[in-house]
């Protein structure tokens, strides 16, 4: 496959899952503001930006400006209309390799772009969740299992891990709140699935543990990182006897690990540390895939004229 | 709005209408003409829309100024009759197997100059000769694998040629895709009529290229080069390596090693033996032609002289489209293969030639000039549409640069009923018929590329100035077989949403008989 494509692939995997999982992130955020009255807008949403890694933010911090950044405003490029336009952008220079059905349910949710903006947030977000479940569902009954697929799948995995990590400190920094932990498993789609497993019992440390570790839940984080060890493993050709050949792998087992195997307790005290600290492995995993399958080399321009 | 207002005012045009003669509705549109009468013209107009929002769901467009535009696919279907087809498939054969042999001389022996066929200065003058790729003897003795060559009908309904393009002719794309489209929305018309299918263009293309690659390789890898998504034509580049089943490269994806191609993969590097390019000449090869492109792959041309790899249509074809040589093509066909053209030039004027520049200039206003080296449409001036200052300025343009120009009567093209504001209105159209030529046989593909100029009276069908396009349908003999249906495509995919049966149980399995 060509490095090229392998690279758009990756990426349309991550920037699927970056639409739906913001989209779920700020649904969170707007029923925390509307249900919880004690929780102080402007703190809760200069957090939820930190979160989301923008800095260099001046104007005042609330629900507005929150919504502006992240979902409506497509200058930014945090903004879930940002977001799916790289998304298009991307299949655009993979469209040969994509199945018509793929293709065309990102390119009708580009198109609904306008129209999305101009919805009611609530209205946006469940919009986002069912164009990103239409395309993830074509794409999983169409794309043959190739390079190109694990491509796809270690991108969203990746994103998924990153995603949910921020979550997690969104709903760890709320001050533990049971309204925000509930939320937060709502918005993960596993609320239903949470309280059948723990038999209803409601309890900050149990929602954690779910969302932290749980093997058979798929937005856990321990799901989507083995998930993404499993692409790198089936794209690993060579294959080894011990040790790794390949720093992703290593760098994402080894994330995974630290989660896995430490106390719940112990990751609970440092929650927020711990988040960052898997999405910097995350993005250093990313890094080394780029490196190792996509890289050019540096790209020549030739300003001299050769003669013939 | 009611049937006779959709065809009211339909009435007798200047020049050649193909659905209307002089006594009356033609025998080849009545099945059309009467489908369009048993249908309310609001479900015209739906399955109209109907076409359109399926392009723009399917990415169908083209860029003008950078914006993806869906390509205008008008409803009302043209119609060629099988004879008439036999003449154009014939004479496109033969023009194609002309061109060919001028390329060949013209890059190799020079015999045409020496028997004073063509003046050499004809043919180095050109913007397109490129001497680079002189004495390169392509694997398979093809240059033009895929050749365009438009036509227009003229007032008596013959066809006529318009121009020739050996470079990189494009619009095969949208053959294929208007015809899954009016299956879809026009079924009851469709299935009247034997139409021959286009669905074969990417098997004899892909054949073509496989057949042209390097002495000694068995097993060719094809590519298609594409300038970037940025480009008008990056849909059919698409299309055309998704249905070939080949990789769609882009120059960055290339490297050139040793006199060899190879591209970048996630496995590295993997040998690549034939390109069908999509890149102008121009940006092909820094090395060898503009130093500042960023679309190409520097070692290119070097590598296509080792023998290394083919790129399909060959460098320097522009000598045989550029317009000036085009007045020359006649007498190439009767030099090469000793015969008569099947298809005629229209009329031109050569504005290098003295005493045919003096009679342009005093007709400067009921004249077409062409620039010898445009394509699409590009600066062209009509005479009799144009203002005062452009014909003095162009006037001025063809006194200095008179090598650059030829001059056409205003040819009235023909007219083929068309869906507009008003209702269904006769516009104007040409044709592009795509040939490949694999080296053993010229192929033309049934029918090619119908546009149209959607506002009255406009003679230019360009899409970039306003065309749109029709599906081209080549009907076949009551006793030709037609071989394939287009399966090559995708469906729509509104026809692909099928009710759901309400209950769970599982589709009975049928009973086994003793």
């Amino acid at each position: 496959m060509l490095s090229r494509i392998g690279e758009s692939l990756f990426w349309i995997g991550r920037y699927l899952e970056r639409a739906d999982d913001t989209a779920r992130l700020l649904d969170v955020q707007m029923q925390m503001l509307v249900e919880d009255p004690s929780t102080d807008e402007i703190t809760s949403c200069e957090q939820l930006f930190a979160v989301m890694g923008i800095e260099d933010f001046d104007g005042v911090p609330n629900r507005w400006s929150m919504l502006d950044n992240l979902a409506y405003d497509q200058k930014s490029p945090t903004s879930i209309a940002a977001v799916i336009g790289s998304m298009r952008e991307a299949a655009r220079s993979a469209r040969e390799t994509l199945s018509t059905d793929v293709w065309s349910a990102i390119n009708t949710t580009w198109q609904g772009v306008p129209a999305a903006t101009s919805m009611r947030p609530v209205e946006m977000f469940n919009w986002v969740r069912r164009r990103t479940a239409m395309i993830s569902g074509s794409a999983d009954d169409s794309m043959p299992r190739d390079q190109g697929w694990y491509f796809y799948v270690l991108g969203r995995n990746i994103e998924r891990a990153d995603m949910t990590a921020r979550l997690l400190s969104t709903a760890a920094s709320a001050g533990g709140s049971g309204v925000a932990w509930q939320n937060t498993l709502r918005a993960c789609g596993g609320y239903e699935s949470f309280l059948r497993t723990y038999r209803g019992i409601e309890r900050d440390s149990a929602a954690a543990e779910y969302l932290l570790l749980d093997r058979w839940f798929p937005r856990s984080l321990v799901s989507s990182l083995s998930e993404a060890e499993r692409a790198l493993t089936r794209l690993d050709v060579a294959g080894r006897r011990a040790g790794f050949s390949d720093e992703a792998l290593r760098l994402l087992g080894r994330a995974r690990t630290e989660i896995e195997y430490r106390p719940l307790n112990e990751l609970l005290e440092t929650m927020p540390f711990e988040m960052e600290r898997l999405q910097r492995a995350c993005s250093a995993a990313s890094d080394a895939i780029t490196a190792r399958y996509f890289a050019q080399e540096n790209w020549h321009m030739w300003t001299g004229r050769v003669s013939l | 709005m009611t049937q006779a207002q959709l065809f009211e005012g339909y009435g007798p045009v200047a020049g050649y209408d193909e659905m209307y003669g002089e006594s009356g509705l033609r025998d080849l549109y009545t099945a059309v003409h009467a489908a369009f009468g048993k249908m309310p013209p609001e479900e015209v107009r739906q399955r109209a829309e109907g076409l359109a929002s399926s392009y723009l769901e399917q990415g169908i467009t083209f860029g003008v100024a950078g914006e993806e535009r869906p390509f205008p696919l008008d409803i009302v279907p043209r119609i060629i009759e099988a004879d008439a087809w036999d003449e154009v498939e014939a004479g496109v054969k033969q023009r194609v197997k002309a061109l060919e042999a001028f390329l060949a001389d013209a890059y190799g022996a020079g015999e045409l100059f020496r028997d004073g066929v063509v003046p050499r200065k004809t043919v180095v003058t050109s913007s397109h000769y490129h001497r680079v790729v002189a004495g390169i003897d392509p694997a398979n003795g093809v240059r033009i694998h895929v050749a365009g060559i438009d036509l227009i009908r003229d007032g008596n309904g013959d066809f006529r040629v318009l121009e020739d393009n050996a470079r990189v002719p494009s619009g095969v794309s949208y053959v294929m895709t208007n015809r899954r489209a009016m299956s879809g929305g026009l079924p009851e018309v469709f299935a009247h009529h034997r139409i021959r299918p286009v669905a074969r263009y990417s098997r004899q293309l892909l054949s073509a290229l496989r057949a042209a690659a390097p002495a000694g390789v068995s097993d060719p890898t094809v590519v298609v080069l594409t300038p970037g998504v940025y480009n008008s034509a990056y849909f059919e580049h698409t299309l055309l390596a998704r249905t070939m089943g080949v990789e769609l490269v882009e120059g960055r994806d290339l490297v050139c090693h040793g006199g060899r191609v190879m591209m970048r993969t996630t496995d590295g590097l993997a040998p690549v033996h034939v390109i069908y390019r999509r890149i102008d000449d121009e940006f092909l090869d820094p090395l060898a032609f503009r130093a500042d492109s960023t679309l190409g792959v520097p070692g290119l041309i070097n590598a296509a002289r080792a023998g290394n790899v083919t790129i399909a249509n060959a460098v320097g074809n522009g000598v045989a489209d550029d317009k000036l040589l085009y007045t020359y093509v006649p007498d190439l066909i009767r030099y090469y293969l000793h015969e008569e053209p099947i298809l005629r030039n229209v009329d031109t004027w050569r504005c290098g030639d003295a005493d045919q520049r003096e009679e342009v200039l005093d007709r400067l206003d009921e004249l077409v000039l062409k620039p010898v080296d445009g394509s699409g449409g590009k600066g062209i001036v009509i005479g009799p549409a144009a203002t005062r200052e452009e014909l003095d300025e162009l006037r001025a343009k063809v006194i200095a640069a008179p090598r650059d120009w030829i001059a056409q009567p205003v040819v009235s093209l023909s007219t083929v009923p068309t869906l507009v504001e008003d209702g269904i209105r006769p516009r104007h159209v040409d044709l592009r018929p795509f040939a490949v030529n694999d080296g053993d046989d010229v192929w033309v593909l049934p029918g090619g590329l119908t546009r149209v100029a959607l506002p009255e009276g406009e003679l230019i069908v360009n899409s970039s100035r306003g065309g749109g396009s029709k599906d081209t349908w080549v009907l076949a003999r009551p006793t030709e077989p037609i071989e394939e249906v287009d399966d090559d495509l995708e469906t729509h995919s509104s026809s692909q949403s099928q009710s759901q049966s309400q209950t769970m149980a599982p589709v009975p399995v049928p009973s086994r008989e003793a």
